[in-house]
């Protein structure tokens, strides 16, 4: 379990990485996902592991019960990044139709202290 | 229970969506309410610093739930004088960015500008590390908007690059919260502090790992090297009035360094210690020299005045890597002055890029020469930290402090030295700007950023009395700065005091009896 959870956790970090480094905005956007399903496999593991335990305590007899609050900040955390996923999809789109070209890197021609396009 | 605590973040939250849903169509409603709405956030921001200065922490407990069960917000002198800061920073923006028509290059200007200084408030003000996490996003979201506001396809490019590194950030960001939260079982930041004083010394490993993660992640807020290459970009392509906002932005990773830092992994704590100092201090040196570098070697005045910026946060966290009450002292003053000095650098690059474009280079004369080299003229010497604004106090404050650092000469030298290299780096650009400007052979240019969105009804003669207003504020908030610096440093002196004194905080936020 514990050896299964950390090395999803890993893999899919190191994946992610692997992608956010490519030039281009597509595979820099699933490389940015691939983090963030990995950080909330994480945010999981924080409450330490236990299976078939209800995020609840009972007070009628000692069960064991998971940490409820890695959940509450799983969840939070899946809609902040479901959010900007979406922001940085819409902002690469537009930049990808307005400038014909989906590399994620600044040419030469685009930055603004190119001297070649102020002198 | 102070409801003002709550309300720099309540009345943005609640006028943004306003802005949004009932006066989208309505651009001069949405100027009027937006201006006094940042009127408002002033006043606001006014009473509770006043509230503060007295010294006594208070907290505000969201749905009367105590800490550290429910989450804290807590109003001390550092955070009320954040917030005060912010506030003074927006108003001068909004009035500048209404007079030179910039809100009115893309959508929801104003709405986005508040959501933002929601965010910034809030995470000056909360005292639990997941909603500082969460104001932080907040913030972003509301930047990723400004900062490609007006579109263009090397601006939205430039917004690519950092929302993409910012999302990286935040991930970062979340590691390190799961981290903490794993060893210590709580977020609430007066918790983590008695429960990190409490880990024995063999168990700290894990911790440590965290503490690092989260300064990571401060750091590339605070753009210090080698965590700093998202900023130029994004600033110099942002639009400048945005950029002049954003002086704020890299402020709050400044700030978060110095709440955390000094409350939970403060310098006594034995887990941590000295882990901060000896990485933060090699850091921020570098970090000034590159920025002093890169403000002599830039070809474009806004990339100048965002490696202005990274050169001023290398300033200020020399100051907080002492670790002193002194240098904190110092660090805060400074805080206030480079965040004015770096947006109305800001504000007189937008004004000559919107008469000439940003070319270091010699060109044809502009329209109101005279008036804006003298901005400029203003601007690049509290920049420099020359006599007699705010900036050589803050930088003589800094050097004071460090007199009796184990490294002051290396200190004393990068920041003397790159004081020089930033003077010889403005006044080149000046020069070129302002002067050679009216020599005879000059050459007719088209600048890359403007060409793209053509503001044709605008270039010809823009109508300068509110713009040039607005950045005349921005003078007069760094020469009120200088007038009574004594006042300032004494609020300052007294904040360090606080900092320095944690377990006040610990006790203001767990020890509530209500």
């Amino acid at each position: 379990m514990e050896a299964l959870v950390a090395s999803a956790v890993g893999i899919m970090t190191a994946a992610g990485i692997f992608l956010i480094l490519r030039r281009r905005t597509f595979p820099v956007i699933l490389g940015l996902s691939l983090i963030t399903y990995a950080v909330n496999v994480f945010l999981f593991a924080t409450g330490r592991l236990a299976l078939n335990a209800p995020a609840v305590l009972n007070k009628y007899e000692e069960v064991p019960y998971t940490d409820p609050l890695p959940q509450a900040l799983v969840l939070t955390a899946i809609v902040i990044s479901f959010g900007m996923t979406a922001v940085i999809v819409m902002i690469a789109l537009s930049a990808y139709l307005s400038s014909k070209d989906d590399h994620i890197d600044m040419s030469p021609q685009d930055s603004v202290d190119a001297p070649g396009e102020d002198a | 229970m102070n409801h003002w605590i709550v309300a720099p973040i309540v009345l943005p939250a609640i006028l943004a969506p306003f802005i949004i849903m009932v006066l989208r169509y309505h651009l001069d409603l949405q100027r009027i309410f937006s201006v006094a709405g940042v009127v408002a956030l002033l006043g606001i921001a006014l009473t509770i610093t006043a509230q503060a200065s007295g010294g006594e922490i208070q907290v505000y407990e969201l749905g009367n739930w105590p800490a550290p069960f429910g989450i804290v917000m807590v109003l001390d002198r550092l955070s009320a004088m954040m917030v005060l800061l912010t506030a003074l920073l927006a108003l001068p923006i909004v009035l500048y960015a209404i007079a030179s028509g910039w809100d009115d290059r893309g959508k929801h200007f104003h709405a986005l500008f508040h959501f933002q200084l929601m965010g910034v408030c809030g995470a000056f003000l909360t005292g639990d590390a997941f909603n500082l996490f969460v104001f932080f996003e907040v913030l972003l979201i509301a930047s990723y908007g400004l900062m490609t506001h007006g579109g263009g396809s090397v601006r939205l490019k430039a917004g690519v690059q950092y929302v993409a590194y910012n999302l990286l950030g935040s991930t970062l960001f979340l590691f390190a919260l799961g981290t903490i939260y794993g060893v210590t079982g709580t977020l609430n930041m007066a918790d983590i502090a008695l429960r990190v004083a409490e880990i024995p010394a063999e168990d700290t490993a894990l911790l440590r790992v965290g503490a690092v993660l989260l300064l990571l992640v401060f750091c590339i807020k605070a753009a210090v090297l080698p965590l700093h290459f998202w900023l130029p970009a994004s600033y110099a392509n942002a639009p400048l009035p945005v950029a002049a906002l954003f002086a704020i932005m890299t402020k709050v990773g400044a700030y978060s360094i110095m709440r955390m830092y000094t409350l939970a992994f403060g310098p006594e704590v034995e887990a941590t210690q000295g882990l901060v100092s000896d990485w933060l201090q090699p850091a921020a040196l570098v970090t000034l020299a590159v920025g002093a570098i890169g403000i002599l070697g830039s070809q474009h005045i806004a990339r100048m005045v965002a490696f202005c910026a990274i050169a001023s946060m290398g300033t200020l966290l020399i100051a907080i890597s002492q670790f002193t009450p002194d240098a904190m002292a110092a660090a805060l003053y400074y805080v206030f002055h480079s965040t004015l000095a770096t947006a109305l650098l800001f504000l007189v690059a937008d004004l000559v890029m919107e008469r000439r474009g940003g070319a270091i280079t010699p060109t044809t004369p502009m329209p109101q020469n005279g008036l804006i080299s003298a901005l400029f003229f203003v601007g690049a010497i509290a920049m420099a930290g020359m006599p007699p604004l705010s900036g050589f106090i803050g930088k003589l404050l800094v050097l004071d402090a460090s007199r009796d650092a184990s490294d002051a000469t290396a200190v004393w030298a990068v920041i003397l030295i790159g004081s020089f290299v930033t003077i010889v780096g403005l006044a080149r650009a000046g020069t070129l700007i302002f002067w050679k400007s009216h020599d005879a052979q000059v050459v007719t240019v088209k600048d890359p950023i403007e060409g793209e969105e053509a503001p044709a009804p605008l270039a010809p003669e823009p109508q300068p009395g509110l713009a040039v207003t607005a950045v005349f504020g921005m003078v007069a908030g760094l020469i009120l700065l200088t007038l009574f610096a004594g006042p300032a440093l004494e609020y300052t002196s007294k904040t360090a005091e606080q900092l320095f004194a944690p377990e006040n905080y610990i006790s203001a936020v767990l020890g509530r009896e209500e």
